[in-house]
């Protein structure tokens, strides 16, 4: 352990700041050499996409510690911040590696490294490209983060859409068509409004550069102001739609769970980077120090919340079936993150961003989880009873259970029989899926909402805003279990065990290993609340953001050549 | 010049966000393509409007944005038109595909759910 920490800091002392461009610039180069590779080299593709996936942990460790290091002087314990073009800013772009930052990326290396391995069984082989597609999407993933400039990150965002168009579309059918052609219908709107959003800004401060906008922004005219609130109200328009926020969320759950499962696992970022972005722009451009405009919108974003929570608690207890428990189960950690981040009080965000942890890895592991048992339950046939939406796998068409389902081939009760390891894993699995869903102890889930409940509590006079999430956020939890419960039961105990599992150590060191972070999430939850804390109080006093990022000075030349012999 | 560009975005906007919501996919592509006009040509008009402006530095003339046009957001409505051009590619290729699998340029892949009648559950697969 201390080997590798130190092997961390040899990194970062060799290689800061162009580090921070590593998260980018390995998926790119991967999915590259991908290219070059023909279809039938699975096994080169499969060895590629776990070196660049270990690559990008490290690389993601490294900076993750970089930005928590004590500050010494040496840079350490500062943000990094690299300017690609070697331009400062605000005039060239500019990546940042921030606490927030760093954290999504890491975040989004493990859940990709992760999917990666799983997808090697079998899924890729389900259309072309789907490595270099999932590389290209990690790019623009890793690139929205990092960015710290608002036209890069819309250039991001169409990189991670323009993967995830491929994505939704491997495998074919008819289904991952049509719900293709509404996400992809969906996404060309909602980035038309992140255009006029952009552009206004632009035309109305000047800038792009998410740290020079808050400064600009705080000095502007009063006349000017209501033209900034309109280009941030698209925006912000836009990002809804991307990360699920009622009523904008309609095509997620069919979109999702049409998906073959590792890609819908990966789309669990998706709706994360949304949530991401609201937060990053909204605690920049609308700091507590920006005038008139300190948290603009805070009630829309409450209210948007609030609702979306609202729904999609109520969609999860309307369906039977899996996908869509999980689609739904996504749009409540989104409904719950909008309405902490719009409360914004740096301690709930503190729990809001554990939580996000948490959520994003639950929901991961339980899309992967879905296919394998959907697969042993459709005897093998994976892909056939979606077909036929709305209808719950292995049910009749009134969605009652099939009669004598209590029994085994030969008639006899299932009582006192020993559990084979496959249904072991499935079913302790499927539990721990929905311990973390719903938020009960003893995992990361609960400390994540315990952590957003006690801030919520902690004041002497509580707003009814903070009641309303409250009895949202209890009430999202019970019907999660509940919904969850009523299909593990009826996937797990009310069906005849035809046959055993067959399982892929290649499928289940994915999933335990998702399932394994959230446990070691809830055992170190000390030094992770402690990085979530820092991160909000970060969001909350902009400065050291902006400093970092408009103080960042150019790399003078190396060379100078002489003119002349 | 403001008045006829501006009439030009909201009428280029408006008819694509009424073509966006038909419910034919062809309505539905021409619809995105004109918002994407529109779109572009008001992040052009962000850079402000102006007549006989140099587009580049020439010596002799101060290099400030009074005398010169905004080169930023011409270099914004590149990325965006290659960017939306690129989408619009791709979304076309979606569009043929629901057509040859669903049998109908219908959005939802499905006639009958145009007359407002309740989408079947299912029955759909052949």
């Amino acid at each position: 352990m201390n080997e590798l920490l130190r092997w961390l800091d040899t990194l970062l002392d060799a290689t800061m700041p162009h580090l921070v461009a590593a998260p980018i610039l390995v998926p790119m180069l991967t999915a590259a050499l991908m290219l070059l590779l023909g279809e039938n080299r699975r096994r080169t593709k499969a060895a590629l996409t776990v070196v660049s996936g270990l690559i990008g942990l490290l690389v993601a460790l490294a900076l993750l510690r970089w930005v928590n290091a004590v500050d010494t002087g040496t840079g350490a314990g500062s943000i990094g911040v690299y300017l690609p073009g070697n331009w400062r800013a605000p005039f060239g772009i500019v990546l940042v590696a921030d606490r927030l930052s760093t954290l999504m990326v890491a975040l989004t290396g493990v859940v990709a490294f992760a999917v990666s391995i799983y997808s090697t069984s079998r899924w890729d082989r389900a259309g072309v490209h789907f490595h270099p597609l999932l590389q290209l999407q990690l790019m623009g993933l890793n690139g929205a983060f990092l960015t710290g400039d608002l036209f890069n990150l819309f250039v991001f965002f169409e990189v991670m859409l323009a993967a995830s168009y491929g994505l939704l579309l491997h495998g074919s059918g008819r289904l991952r068509v049509q719900a293709g052609l509404h996400y992809i219908a969906i996404n060309l709107a909602a980035s038309s409004m992140f255009l006029i959003g952009a552009a206004l800004l632009y035309g109305v401060t000047g800038t792009l550069n998410m740290a020079d906008l808050g400064i600009r922004i705080a000095r502007l005219d009063a006349a000017d102001r209501g033209l900034v609130h309109a280009a941030a109200a698209i925006l912000a328009t836009a990002f809804f739609a991307k990360a699920g926020a009622w009523p904008l969320n309609f095509w997620l759950v069919p979109a999702y769970s049409a998906a073959v499962s590792p890609v819908s696992a990966v789309f669990a970022l998706l709706t994360k980077l949304g949530i991401y972005t609201v937060l990053r722009l909204w605690t920049v451009l609308f700091a507590p120090d920006t005038g008139e405009s300190a948290q603009f919108g805070q009630e829309i974003l409450l209210a948007v919340g609030l609702s979306t929570l609202f729904v999609s608690a109520l969609g999860i207890t309307g369906t039977q079936r899996l996908s869509h428990l999980a689609g739904y189960s996504v749009l409540i950690s989104a409904g719950t993150l909008m309405t902490a981040i719009g409360l914004g009080q740096p301690a709930i965000w503190a729990g809001a961003l554990y939580y996000l942890l948490s959520s994003t890895l639950a929901a991961s592991a339980f899309f992967l989880l879905i296919d394998m048992i959907e697969r042993w339950r459709n005897a093998g046939a994976s892909i056939a009873p979606h077909e036929n939406a709305g209808n719950a796998p292995f049910l009749s068409e009134d969605l009652t259970a099939i009669d004598n389902v209590n029994l085994d081939d030969e008639q006899q009760a299932l009582y006192g029989r020993a559990i084979p390891a496959g249904i072991a894993f499935l079913g302790l699995a499927f539990v721990m899926c929905t311990l973390l869903l719903a938020g009960l102890p003893p995992f990361s889930g609960f400390v994540g909402k315990f952590g957003m409940l006690s801030a919520l509590l902690d004041a002497p006079h509580i707003p009814p805003a903070h009641w309303s999430f409250l009895a949202l956020l209890l009430l999202s939890g019970f019907l999660t279990l509940l919904a969850l419960s009523r299909a593990g039961i009826r996937h797990f105990w009310t069906q005849p065990m035809s046959s055993m599992p067959a399982l892929r150590a290649m499928e289940v060191l994915p999933v335990a290993a998702l399932l394994a972070a959230s446990v070691a999430l809830t055992i170190e939850a000390g030094p992770v609340m402690q990085h979530a804390s820092a991160t909000a109080q970060g969001l909350f006093t902009p400065k050291a953001y902006r400093d970092a990022v408009l103080g960042a000075r150019q790399v003078p030349n190396p060379v100078r050549r002489e003119v002349g012999p | 010049m403001e008045i006829v560009l501006a009439l030009g975005i909201g009428v280029l906007t408006g008819s694509g966000v009424y073509l966006l919501l038909r419910p034919r996919t062809f309505q539905v592509i021409m619809g995105l393509t004109l918002i994407s006009y529109g779109v572009n040509l008001f992040i052009f008009s962000m850079g402000r409007l102006r007549i006989d402006s140099e587009p580049v530095l020439v010596p002799g003339i101060a290099a400030t944005l009074a005398n010169t046009a905004d080169p930023m957001p011409q270099a914004l409505v590149l990325t965006a038109i290659v960017i939306g051009f690129a989408m619009t590619a791709l979304f076309l290729v979606v569009m043929i595909a629901l057509r040859g699998l669903a049998g109908t340029d219908h959005v939802d892949g499905n006639q009958d759910t145009e007359q407002g009648s309740v989408p079947r559950r299912k029955g759909v697969s052949e």
